[in-house]
């Protein structure tokens, strides 16, 4: 290798190494800001910030799941293992929304600790299997309260 | 191969006149088998493979948006790897490279956004949300276009090659960035399904022709390059006396 092709391949490898460091240095300031969704305990210790709107992921309780019949609101709680939201919702549910279900809803607290959401996504997990299979694993495995895939980072 | 071998290879590789010969055929050696294997992928996901337990049919659109996903990480990283060659040796053939694969990165960039649009409305109950894995992937489709502006913007090929190659050197930084969004941060998108090191979560009926499709699709990627490649190379080269030799002896 001659003396200039040394020099500028130590060029790009300086050029890769002082980028990744930037954007290592950048992610990690933006780390917070770039949360998708906090999850229902960290609302419930006061670690979320009221009078603004933010995003909470958790599971739907069983049972939590309430309609009114003449109108699409539908009232439900998100939950992780410790602690669990009361959520109210007027419109249209994912496919995939029911109970156990993870999800996220954007929106904001009201005085009674209520969350108001005006979207509600539905998460799913990155597993795909045909029904037969997933029915033969259901048998014996008990339903985790707060699944890896929705665990907010602190 | 010894030091002395691989650089004898490289510079034969790098001769444009031999470059031109060999690679029609190695373009359909390409050709027949990623074609045949990206049918049988697309195909078993549509019509074989069993709907799965939670999103039933829907989830079938993974044999194109995985494939598609995979190459728009693949594409950029190889135009990466073939700016240093650029800026380090000044390699035409390299130069001919960044410029054939952008458009065809750009593509499959544009399929994996917009079949996960479509993917994402019914399953998550939205067309787009500004989650790291969704933004990150976007930018990667401005980085494809950018290149390609700046190969257009620039009139002479070896100075837009150099700049293209800086900025796919540069750009390159935020293909980690993409692969690991969803491990990083929450995000609305799911983790990852295939997992080279084990591990991976699907059914092995499902991941199959999943994977036969991946790799038909890029053997159909590189087909597509190396056509494009000997097209550009030949408008590049127009002047050059082997190319002039060459056209009339095909007249």
């Amino acid at each position: 290798m001659t003396r200039t092709r040394r020099r500028r391949l130590l060029l790009v490898g300086m050029l890769l190494v002082g980028l990744g460091a930037a954007a290592a240095l950048g992610l990690s300031a933006f780390r917070q800001n770039l949360l998708y969704f906090h999850q229902p305990s960290q609302i419930v210790a006061g670690q979320v910030p009221v009078n603004t709107r933010f995003r909470i992921g958790g599971l739907v309780q069983r049972g939590s799941v309430q309609r009114h019949g003449h109108d699409l609101t539908v009232r439900f709680a998100v939950a992780d293992c410790d602690a669990s939201v009361p959520v109210v919702f007027n419109g249209t549910l994912p496919d995939l929304f029911r109970a156990g279900q993870g999800i996220i809803a954007y929106g904001m607290l009201d005085k009674q600790g209520v969350f108001e959401a005006d979207q509600v996504l539905a998460k799913h997990d990155s597993n795909y299997m045909s029904p037969d299979v997933a029915k033969a694993l259901k048998t014996g495995q008990k339903t985790n309260c707060m699944p890896a895939r929705m665990q907010a980072a602190r | 191969m010894s030091h002395s071998s691989a650089m004898r290879w490289l510079h034969r590789f790098g001769s444009l006149p031999y470059f031109y010969r060999v690679s029609r055929l190695w373009a359909r050696c390409l050709a027949l088998p990623g074609l045949a294997m990206a049918g049988y992928g697309v195909y078993a996901g549509l019509a074989i493979v069993p709907p799965d337990y939670q999103q039933g049919d829907v989830f079938r659109i993974i044999y194109i948006h995985v494939p598609s996903a995979w190459l728009s990480l693949f594409g950029y990283t190889a135009m990466a790897v073939a700016g240093v060659v650029i800026l380090v040796w000044r390699l035409k053939i390299a130069e001919i490279f960044i410029i054939a694969a952008a458009p065809i990165g750009a593509s499959f960039t544009f399929l994996t956004l917009v079949t996960g649009s479509i993917w994402g409305e019914p399953t998550w109950g939205t067309w787009w949300v500004w989650d790291a894995r969704l933004t990150s992937e976007l930018i990667l489709l401005f980085l494809y276009l950018g290149v390609i502006a700046l190969h257009q913007a620039i009139e002479s090929p070896r100075i837009a090659a150099r700049a293209c190659a800086l900025l796919s050197v540069v750009g390159v930084i935020n293909i980690p960035i993409i692969h690991y969004s969803v491990v990083w941060w929450n995000t609305l998108h799911q983790g990852s399904t295939i997992r080279p090191l084990g591990g991976s979560t699907m059914e092995t009926d499902m991941i199959i022709p999943l994977l036969i499709g991946a790799l038909g699709f890029t053997l159909i990627f590189g087909w597509l390059t190396l056509w494009r490649m000997r097209a550009q190379l030949i408008w590049r080269e127009r002047r050059s006396r082997w190319v002039t030799r060459m056209i009339h002896h095909e007249r």
